[in-house]
């Protein structure tokens, strides 16, 4: 079976590689990597792939900052802090998430969240920074005035404290109303656009990241938690000083997985990111339409000449060649890393 | 690679002579396969529907991926009809002729494509070349035509589409769009994308016209049936169904590829929206087109009618 799924591997590498590489022979390298320009119906044609990849790349960046902490964060509240029963409700709920077809998350994307961000993006964004924002900074805030106030003599410590909690609060919360208020200016002309799709591959690759890493961490054992209680740390304490780092390995391979997912979805972005073929200027403004390598694919599909055999139709398995290395070089980094910490952990 | 299409196409072609000698058994059980545009797909759906319940027994699937695919499938014989709603290209042909194909063409129905924006727009015409600029990027803003203040959203078909294609060859003038323009993959989408966006611009075939969006006059032309029919309206276009050489009477597949000659047919194309190239029951229009072209008869210097492509 396994031989089977390595062969199949390697032909999907082969018959890729071979249609891609008379592309690199037609047109060279240079424009594919260079240019900007991608028009590859246009006479004459042009294939300058660097807006798509810079596309892919903004997309899968937006959706790692969506899932990432939320998948994690998620995982393990699934794992070590709900109760039992909870549990039982809460994860089939978010394994769900993984059996809706991508094509419904599209049409969301499209005719619910696309016009939803228009009428009332900067009113959304605003309401999001107060969310994400209010919690971490109230974590940081109490964190921080923590350690200012470990710095004073035992007495003082309290007031002390106090003092540096409303502070500091009183500042973050400016701040916050300061951001909210930008956020509120922002218009968004277009929902299509790089946000509304990062932030629904971001809950598409929840599931995975979810499941993998609470996986991981259930895999930790109640052997080194109870260890862990037995020497008198707190569940924080347990948490962070214990678990984690004893699952890191686990949880760093949902998250490449979830990011895989993100990188190689194709249906949402093709319906809801607009797939106009520029870099967003400036770079990081998310409320423009982007276009992906997946969705290119996709799209061109149809019109190239498969029979003629054009650039055209050479070009589509070049930009799928691409995506093949990138993945293969995540899978990479991810087994590399995954042996480090494993090594570590033996070590120690 | 090769090998491999080459034993997927020999093994298509088996499929599709033992179809073909299905379909000319008029008698027994056959099935048509049907494939190409998604703007003609609407058409071979409800022809094929209106077919099926006529005839029992007959099979007719329809599946929409494109022209550019309904040809691929024509000339590799996996189907038997394919919808396309631009003409076949010089390469498509010659492959085709290469396989031992000879792809002949029936315009099914007239389609205009209508340049649509949200109802809400105070915009109400444009001239061909104002829509140019507008997809080429040389106009960014609604206020240069006459709109409010508001930065254009510029929506545009996949370029895999014959809509794209036709829409390039009536409008952009060989011109390329401008790199904000967003790329959708139907007209549904298209049509979703500006009834739900105040400063869109989207163009669609004239049958996705509702009152959810609004059909801008081109050069004082408004799109409609009519202005189609007569020529007037410049981004219309006719629509194709190709099949294998000309189908033996009789068949299920000659019924089909003719049904759009009956006055049932033109019904059913009127119903969704295209322009019927019959017209059956519309004797006073027909009685002034025959009077216009004897009028055109009577002047030597009109010039004859321009081919389409």
């Amino acid at each position: 079976m396994t031989a089977i799924s390595a062969v199949a591997v390697l032909f999907i590498v082969a018959f890729i590689l071979k249609d891609a590489l008379p592309f690199f022979r037609l047109r060279g390298v240079a424009e594919f990597f260079g240019s900007l320009r991608w028009y590859p119906s246009g006479e004459p044609a042009e294939f300058g792939a660097l807006a798509l990849f810079v596309g892919s790349g903004l997309v899968t960046l937006g959706a790692i900052v969506v899932a990432v902490p939320l998948g994690v964060a998620a995982s393990l509240c699934l794992s070590d802090v709900l109760p039992f029963t909870l549990r039982q409700i809460v994860k089939p709920i978010i394994e769900v998430l993984a059996a809706i077809p991508s094509v419904a998350y599209g049409f969301f994307a499209l005719v619910v969240f696309a016009p939803l961000l228009q009428r009332q993006g900067g009113h959304l964004l605003s309401v999001a920074s107060w969310v994400i924002g209010l919690p971490l900074l109230a974590l940081v805030v109490l964190v921080a005035s923590d350690l200012f106030a470990a710095r004073w003599p035992e007495r003082a410590r309290v007031p002390v404290r106090l003092l540096a909690f409303v502070v500091l609060g009183a500042c973050s919360v400016w701040g916050l109303m300061q951001l909210g208020r930008a956020c509120e200016q922002i218009e968004i002309p277009s929902g299509t656009n790089a946000l509304n799709v990062s932030i629904i591959l971001g809950i598409m690759a929840l599931p995975t990241i979810v499941s993998v890493s609470e996986d991981a961490l259930q895999a930790v054992g109640r052997e080194l938690r109870e260890g862990s209680y037995a020497l008198g740390a707190t569940r924080a304490e347990t948490l962070t000083k214990v678990i984690i780092p004893a699952a890191r390995s686990g949880i760093f391979a949902g998250v490449i997985l979830g990011i895989m997912r993100a990188l190689g979805e194709t249906m949402v972005v093709w319906m809801a990111s607009g797939n106009a073929a520029k870099i967003p200027s400036p770079w990081y403004d998310l409320t423009q339409p982007v276009r992906t390598l997946t969705a290119t694919i996709a799209g061109d599909m149809g019109e190239a000449e498969q029979v003629t055999g054009a650039a055209r139709y050479h070009v589509l398995f070049a930009l799928a060649l691409c995506l093949l290395i990138f993945a293969l070089l995540a899978n990479l980094a991810s087994e590399w890393i995954v042996r480090r910490a494993r090594a570590r952990l033996k070590g120690s | 690679m090769k090998t491999l299409v080459l034993c997927i196409s020999v093994l298509a072609l088996v499929v599709g002579f033992s179809l073909g000698a299905d379909a000319a058994d008029s008698t027994g059980d056959s099935s048509l396969v049907v494939d190409g545009s998604t703007t003609v797909g609407p058409i071979a759906k409800a022809f094929a529907e209106y077919y099926m319940e006529r005839n029992p027994g007959v099979n007719i699937t329809v599946s929409e991926s494109g022209s550019g695919n309904g040809a691929k499938s024509l000339i590799n014989s996996t189907c038997d009809v394919a919808d396309m709603s631009r003409f076949m290209k010089d390469s498509e042909f010659k492959a085709a002729a290469d396989k031992g194909v000879m792809p002949v063409a029936h315009v099914v129905a007239l389609d205009g494509i209508a340049v649509i924006v949200h109802p809400s727009n105070p915009v109400k015409a444009l001239t061909v070349e104002q829509v140019r600029d507008i997809y080429t990027g040389t106009i960014t803003n609604w206020k240069q035509v006459g709109g409010p203040n508001k930065a254009i959203v510029v929506c545009s078909r996949d370029t895999n589409s014959g809509t794209y294609e036709t829409f390039e060859k009536l409008v952009m003038n060989k011109e390329k769009m401008g790199s904000g323009t967003e790329y959708y993959g139907s007209n549904g989408a298209v049509h979703k994308k500006v009834s739900t966006t105040v400063t869109a611009i989207g163009y669609v075939g004239l049958g996705f016209v509702d009152r959810k969006v609004k059909g801008l006059e081109i050069n004082g032309i408004a799109p409609n049936p009519e202005t189609v029919k007569s020529g007037k309206y410049q981004i219309a276009r006719p629509l194709f169904m190709f099949t294998n050489g000309y189908p033996s009477m009789g068949t299920h597949l000659y019924a089909f590829v003719t049904l759009y000659l009956t006055r049932q047919g033109q019904e059913i194309i009127k119903t969704i929206g295209f322009v019927p190239v019959t017209n059956y029951g519309e004797d006073e229009e027909k009685e002034s087109i025959w009077s216009e072209l004897r009028l055109q008869k009577l002047e030597p210097n009109t010039p004859a009618g321009t081919a389409f492509r």
